[in-house]
């Protein structure tokens, strides 16, 4: 499933004619079946713009997305949003079975798989309660299961563990390879956490500050599986990826901690 | 049929209640032997007229009539209202379009819709169920645009992005988001509307509460009258009570 992002602009109207706001300046790239992508860009340059695009959930744009060659929005999307966006409403079960297709008519196969994922991510003893009960990195797990539980032919992914304490993020991150191990899929992730993104990627497409555009586009050159977030591999990596490009990277995480150490 | 904590939340505040009713029917009886007249008969007088009037039949009949046009005008206002509602959340256009109508509907007295829909649709069950409507219509769909301009989209596009059905996206994703401005429109407006149906009865039918309630007065059958309040308000209280908390218990348990 080979994911092609052909974006000419995405423009958004202002109340002055002629003066439209430029979310996104030209973006062209392909994603390969199997990898993992993450975009790394400081805020506000479109990065969300970008996924709600190749969601299909932004219709408006000038230019074409695809997974071999039919629109995304026809495809199965895993989709994991800064926010875990949760029914309320729902369980945990039943808001994983919610997105399952077919679920009405009672397919036990994906029933199996829910109850099954959610096992995995240690919410066995959770399915039958309400979001509202739940702590943060715990609705997280829940959002990460409702992504696989439709088999994603594409696992778009949207800055999903910020605003979550270090060892919840670190936990999760963690807890996403191997699942991702188990159930491979092509996979956009967003972050504006270098650290994160050398962390997780077999490659890192950087984008400009606003209006976006891709600036750099680098191979991870760690294999897998890899040790943790700050170790020493990581670190040299970024050394030498802010000396090649120091002007790449401004405003994004771990690249000011840097700048402090140096 | 239904839990009794439930209705009252503590045992305590259920006996407080069981009290502040006794009190009230204590008040009314002493206040009635003071007065000593046909005009205010006490409560035991009320009791003995109503089991009087269950006995002859014609209590059941008639308050079985009114209760079925309140159901039909509830149900009728509920879900046109909440479709106008839901619409004038949404569009712009909508909202601007219809409010001069709703400002007109929600001051326009409810005698006067009463009056013209006699005269334009004759003394029927239409005329009834239009006039009871039309007073309702416009307070439902002031609540349920509340609630739809309150919609939160990031669900919605939960729901577009793993590409659930129409009725799953109503159901699972939207409609919830509406329940307790729905829950909220219900209950108030189950006792306007068993109000004003008495009222059009009482104009234009020639049976159901109101109108019994009319020959009473010409009677002045104070006894009959009160006793026939009771019985409604009774069954409206079942209804409130049975149907509606522990409908409203069940959709909200999520909340804590």
């Amino acid at each position: 499933m080979t994911l092609d992002v052909h974006i000419r602009a995405k423009t958004y109207p202002s109340r002055t004619p002629g003066e439209d706001h430029t979310a996104i300046a030209g973006i062209d790239f392909s994603v390969p079946e199997g990898q993992f992508t993450c975009i790394v860009g400081p805020s506000g340059c479109g990065k969300t713009t970008l996924l709600n695009i190749v969601s299909g959930l932004e219709q408006e744009v000038d230019g074409t997305v695809s997974l071999n060659g039919r629109p995304t929005d026809e495809a199965h999307l895993g989709y994991m949003f800064q926010t875990p966006r949760l029914m309320p409403w729902l369980s945990v079960l039943e808001n994983v079975r919610l997105v399952i297709e077919g679920a009405a008519n009672g397919d036990m196969g994906d029933e199996a798989l829910a109850r099954h994922l959610l096992k995995e991510m240690d919410l066995g003893d959770v399915m039958d309660a309400f979001p509202s009960r739940l702590s943060g990195g715990m609705m997280r797990r829940v959002a990460l299961a409702r992504a696989f539980v439709v088999k994603p032919r594409l696992l778009l992914m949207d800055e999903p563990f910020i605003s979550l304490d270090e060892p919840v993020a670190k936990r999760l991150r963690r807890l996403l390879l191997e699942i991702w191990n188990e159930r491979p899929t092509t996979v956009l992730f967003i972050t504006h956490d270098l650290n994160e993104a050398l962390f997780l990627a077999d490659r890192i497409l950087f984008m400009s500050p606003s209006p976006g555009r891709i600036v750099h586009d680098y191979t991870v050159p760690l294999a897998r599986p890899r040790a943790k977030l700050a170790s020493k591999e990581i670190r040299t990596l970024r050394q030498s990826l802010l000396k090649e490009h120091p002007d790449l990277l401004t405003g994004l995480i771990g690249v000011e901690e840097e700048e402090k150490e140096s | 049929m239904f839990d009794l904590k439930v209705l009252s939340g503590s045992p305590s505040s259920f006996w407080l209640r069981f009290f502040s009713l006794c009190l009230l029917l204590l008040v009314w009886g002493v206040i009635a032997a003071i007065a000593d007249s046909s005009l205010l008969p006490g409560p035991w007088a009320v009791a003995v007229n109503m089991v009087a009037h269950l006995r002859e039949g014609d209590l059941l009949y008639h308050t079985g009539i009114t209760l079925a046009r309140v159901v039909v005008a509830f149900v009728v206002s509920m879900i046109i209202g909440t479709v106008i509602g839901i619409c004038m959340g949404h569009s712009k256009t909508m909202d601007t379009f219809f409010d001069g109508w709703l400002v007109l509907g929600l001051n326009v007295p409810a005698l006067v819709i009463i009056i013209l829909c006699y005269i334009w649709f004759g003394l029927t069950e239409v005329a009834v169920i239009v006039a009871v409507a039309i007073n309702k219509i416009p307070l439902v769909v002031v609540t349920v645009r509340e609630g739809a301009r309150a919609v939160d989209r990031e669900l919605l596009q939960v729901a577009q992005v793993y590409h659930l059905s129409r009725a799953k996206t109503l159901f699972k994703a939207y409609l919830p988001q509406l329940y307790p401005y729905l829950m909220a429109a219900a209950r108030s407006g189950l006792s306007l509307i068993w109000k004003i149906v008495l009222v059009v009865e009482l104009l234009g039918r020639s049976n159901g509460v109101g109108f019994q309630l009319h020959s009473f007065f010409q009677f002045f059958d104070i006894a009959s009258i009160l006793a026939y309040t009771l019985a409604f308000v009774g069954v409206v209280l079942f209804f409130e009570m049975a149907v509606l908390r522990p409908l409203e218990v069940r959709l909200t348990r999520w909340r804590l």
